[in-house]
């Protein structure tokens, strides 16, 4: 670890003390003078007309200051999509109107149908509950494929169908790859399910307007991953406001796992109702109102088909994807089964044609949008699992067929359009057997089994585009805005440094990270150097945080700025010491002369900037302070390889986890801990999609799965300590930092590793069990083992 | 609504809460103390774990009332008198035993009342002993390992730092 403090050491988390003490700052923290609550009234029906809504008897009800429905929204805009997907026949996707609060129609339990605003959230709720609503029943669009079917109820009767895009890609190929099929050796195809998710940040949603009358100024408060794009999206579709006038704070927020990226009905109502009212409006979501209004994740049903020639070469690769959209399109909701999705299905290997389609489908559920990973777990699984399945028809080492197909040139242009910069998929395979103890699992299977427990092991590799995006790129593939990210670095007076992000902090640690960065370019103390983040009102117009790109592109913009900070900082020292500007060296914390004894130190210089006595004023302004916006050229494209050994009990199909370990490459490492930190977090939310966790609707589009008592989180007895390794690195080769981001690669590596291993347990112990979907569920195992 | 009074963190406090206000809603709306958070309506998450009278107890499953004359402890609380962290405050930061921070007062709380009923716990026991606290952040990796060295126990075998 270096001892500065800098890149590459475990600094301690600074932001700690404050989350250990009670003293973080969350949203429902922030209470405004004058402040009212408001309480949704949420449709418990899944899909029906809304003949009438009558608020009379509520509207009288104590502590009441008004009552919202949706004839107040009726010309007020929709809540936006940011992507629009263009379909394999050159059609833009369909895109229904999706109001802030309900009107005509409801289409998914838990859409809004009135907000009352009141003195008191006791009062709000006493009083929703005397709201009268006539709703006419329709029936309910819940099961994707009965949704596609000729003549299933539509979900939007303005659409042609319940289907959203059909997306083809590479869609020149397509022939191609089937011709690859005809001529294969070998064909293993699976279906599978990517269970449907809900992302579960501890903190649930908040939100508080706030509206200034004596200077028309809107302020939300908000949990939001990118307090910027809120205001954009918000201000400008929905209810125009200019983002002069509209000001967005995120302050400490409680984990967002891309369910925080989105802007959300709720948002809209309190800063529009703000100024109705004239009074700030807080919203504090509930558990359960969390799983009826935050975006859900995953969802795919999808039909693999990988095909081999006779000397195990892949050569052809084929799916099939229906992608659950939900009722209304989520902000990136369409771009996840498609460029998220389809651009990584090479995987880490060389398969020369592949192609993806994918139907996007409305349903009378929840909107379904990103959740860690994003399109790219829903990938990885596919893929990996196949490559087992094929393994065992084969009858040779997973592990060795991965190997032979590994992609081993860098850069390496996939045929699904993406062009991966480095990696080396053969050390990170070599690093896992080694952590994972491959060669010990015989004795360790010997010994389950003499116990009468079937032990199994399974392995998988994944890669992930992360750092999104290269905005030219994103532009034609749809995206409705740009993804670089901006940094303000501010020096002031006397040395210290504050960095204004437009990266966004909920639980990364950017605050003690970012800071290391700084502190190695100048070689100040971190200590000097401040994270300003999460308010629009003091950082420059950023992106936010999802798609593990904070550090890769945020991180990436800092450097730029602090790069300017350094060049004019020179020309200032080369001032001081009257000497030439090229001559100039910072190292330390000091400028020198290069080959003399002279030096001005960091402090020197900044205050001569700010204290422009001996300056050279005609050359250069006073002060300080620099701005960068960074596009990022590519993705960066973290990589690694997962095992996972379990131990089933064949009498009741129960198993518990018994080791995970991941070998990773996520190029250069700023600080080791917080890294290792991901991805034990992302293991245990890939090892809650495999074993635990499904979000169910029944037919009604009633859903099942609707609190903790009946959604299955997670615990600490669930998974045991985790092997993790980054000591595999292939710095990314077009950003300044040769990082790659880490966010997501735990929850996208893991399912296949824990799915593989279950099965691998059960072929071990005599049982022709190809598949089970997850989440692999005591019950769903005994099942399968019963045949 | 009622006058209450308790102790709460060593200082007597008084408040109004009408009778079906929550302890956790007494906390943190009526007495300003909002280390104390809210993650669910089931009493399933453990976010709003808190001390009633030296036994853990989880404010959403409590009224304020119900709490009359009773010595509460809260995450604000917990540190040293000089406002230093105390022993397991240090070991959660100094294990990254948190990354969003909501959950962890409830962790705090919850690894206080373990370590006075256990002083030594074993990983099973710990982990047996969470079972009431959800986090969705950590794995619990290293909220495991930083109540084993908060119990003083030798964490430096347990992979990864």
């Amino acid at each position: 670890m270096p001892a500065d403090g800098g890149i590459g050491a475990s600094n301690k988390r600074r932001e700690d003390v404050r989350f250990l003490t009670g003293k973080g700052r969350y949203t429902d923290d922030i209470n405004l003078l004058g402040q009212t609550y408001v309480h949704f009234l949420r449709s418990d029906v899944a899909h029906g007309v809304l003949k009438s809504v009558d608020v009379a008897e509520a509207a009288s009800m104590p502590g009441v200051v008004k009552i919202f429905t949706g004839e107040d929204f009726a010309e007020v805009g929709g809540v936006p999509c940011g992507w629009q997907v263009t379909d394999r026949f050159g059609e833009v996707m369909q895109e229904p109107r999706h109001p802030v609060i309900a009107h005509g129609k409801v289409r998914h339990v838990g859409e809004i149908i009135a907000a009352v605003v009141a003195e008191s959230h006791a009062e709000a709720r006493d009083a929703a509950e005397a709201i009268e609503v006539d709703i006419e029943d329709l029936p309910a669009v819940v099961d994707m494929r009965a949704a596609l079917a000729e003549g299933s109820t539509k979900v939007h009767d303005d659409l042609t169908s319940n289907l959203c895009y059909d997306w083809g890609f590479v869609e020149e190929n397509k022939e191609a790859v089937n011709a690859a099929f005809e001529a294969a050796a070998h064909v293993t195809t699976l279906e599978l399910v990517n269970n449907r998710l809900v992302a579960n940040p501890m903190e649930p949603r908040v939100a508080i307007g706030d509206y200034a009358p004596g200077t028309g100024d809107s302020t939300l408060y908000t949990t939001s991953q990118n307090p910027h794009v809120i205001r954009l999206l918000m201000g400008a579709f929905v209810l125009g406001i200019p983002e002069h006038k509209l000001r967005v704070v995120a302050p400490d927020v409680g984990g967002g796992f891309g369910t925080k990226i989105f802007h959300y009905a709720e948002e809209a109502f309190c800063t529009f109702a703000a100024k109705a009212v004239e009074r700030p409006v807080k919203w504090v979501s509930s558990r359960s109102e969390a799983f009826i209004s935050d975006a859900h994740g995953r969802d795919h049903v999808t039909k693999i088909e990988l095909a081999l020639d006779a000397e195990n070469n892949f050569t052809a690769l084929r799916t099939d994807t229906m992608a659950n959209m939900g009722a209304y399109l989520s902000t990136f909701a369409p771009s996840v089964p498609t460029w998220l999705h389809g651009t990584l299905m090479a995987g880490n290997y060389k398969t020369p044609l592949i192609y993806v389609n994918v139907k996007a489908v409305f349903t009378n559920t929840v909107p379904v949008d990103a959740y860690r990973g994003a399109g790219r777990p829903e990938a990885t699984y596919q893929l990996e699992r196949v490559i087992d399945k094929a393994a065992r028809e084969l009858g040779v080492d997973p592990i060795a067929l991965r190997r032979q197909n590994f992609i081993t040139e860098f850069p390496y242009a996939t045929p699904v359009a993406v062009e991966y910069d480095t990696g080396d998929y053969v050390a990170t395979m070599d690093k896992l057997e080694e952590l994972a103890d491959l060669s010990g699992f015989e004795a360790r299977r010997a010994e389950a089994a003499a116990r009468g427990k079937l032990r199994g092991l399974g392995v998988n590799c994944y890669i992930e585009a992360c750092g999104i995006a290269p905005s030219n790129l994103v532009g034609q593939l749809g995206a409705r805005a740009g993804l670089y990210e901006s940094a303000t670095v501010r020096v002031n007076a006397t040395g210290g440094v504050v960095v204004m992000t437009g990266s966004h902090s909920h639980g990364q640690g950017h605050e003690t990270s970012f800071p290391q960065v700084i502190a190695d370019m100048i070689g100040i103390a971190p200590d000097m150097v401040e994270i300003v983040h999460g308010d629009t009102a003091n950082t420059p117009m950023g992106m936010g945080t999802y798609g593990s790109r904070s550090i890769a592109v945020g991180g990436s913009a800092m450097v730029r700025a602090a790069e300017k900070i350094i060049n004019k900082a020179k020309k200032i020292a080369a001032h001081l010491m009257e000497a030439a500007e090229a001559d100039i060296e910072l190292k330390d914390g000091a400028f020198s002369v290069a080959g003399t004894d002279k030096s001005v130190a960091w402090g020197d210089v900044t205050l001569a900037a700010y204290v422009p006595h001996n300056y050279p004023l005609e050359d250069i302004e006073p002060g300080l302070e620099e701005t960068a916006f960074y596009d990022p050229a590519n993705f960066t494209y973290p990589s690694g390889a997962y095992a996972c050994e379990v131990e089933l009990d064949p009498e009741t199909g129960h198993f518990t986890v018994e080791a995970f370990c991941a070998a990773d490459d996520f190029g250069n490492i700023i600080n080791p801990m917080i890294v290792d930190g991901q991805v034990h977090g992302g293991i245990a939310q890939g090892v809650g999609q495999s074993m635990l966790e499904n979000c169910v609707y029944d037919s009604e589009g009633q859903l099942m799965s609707g609190s903790y008592m009946d959604y299955a989180m997670p615990r600490a007895t669930d998974v045991p300590f985790f092997n993790v390794d980054h000591s595999c690195q292939t710095p990314c080769t077009h950003n300044p930092l040769g990082v790659k981001g880490c966010g997501e690669a735990g929850a996208i590596g893991s399912p296949p590793a824990l799915v593989n291993a279950v099965v691998d347990a059960l072929q071990r112990g005599g049982h022709d069990i190809t598949h089970i979907d997850m989440p692999l569920s005591p019950s769903r195992v005994w099942q399968a083992m019963q045949g | 609504m009622t006058e209450l009074s308790m102790t709460v963190n060593g200082k007597t406090v008084t408040g109004k809460a009408e009778g079906r206000t929550l302890l956790v809603t007494f906390l943190r709306e009526e007495l300003k103390l909002t280390g104390t958070h809210v993650g669910c309506d089931t009493s399933q998450c453990g976010a709003c774990q808190v001390h009633v009278n030296g036994q853990p107890v989880k404010s959403c499953t409590m009224f304020a009332a119900e709490a009359e004359g009773a010595d509460v402890r809260t995450i604000e609380g917990m540190a040293n008198a000089d406002g230093s962290l105390s022993v397991i405050q240090q070991a959660f930061q100094d294990h990254h035993g948190l990354q969003c921070g909501f959950c962890t007062p409830g962790m705090v709380m919850t690894t206080a009342a373990l370590l006075k009923e256990n002083p030594k716990p074993t990983e099973a026991e710990v982990r047996e002993y969470l079972e009431g606290n959800i986090c969705r952040c950590t794995g619990y990796h290293n909220i495991v390992k930083s109540i084993m060295a908060a119990s003083g126990q030798d964490v430096s075998a347990i992979a990864a730092e």
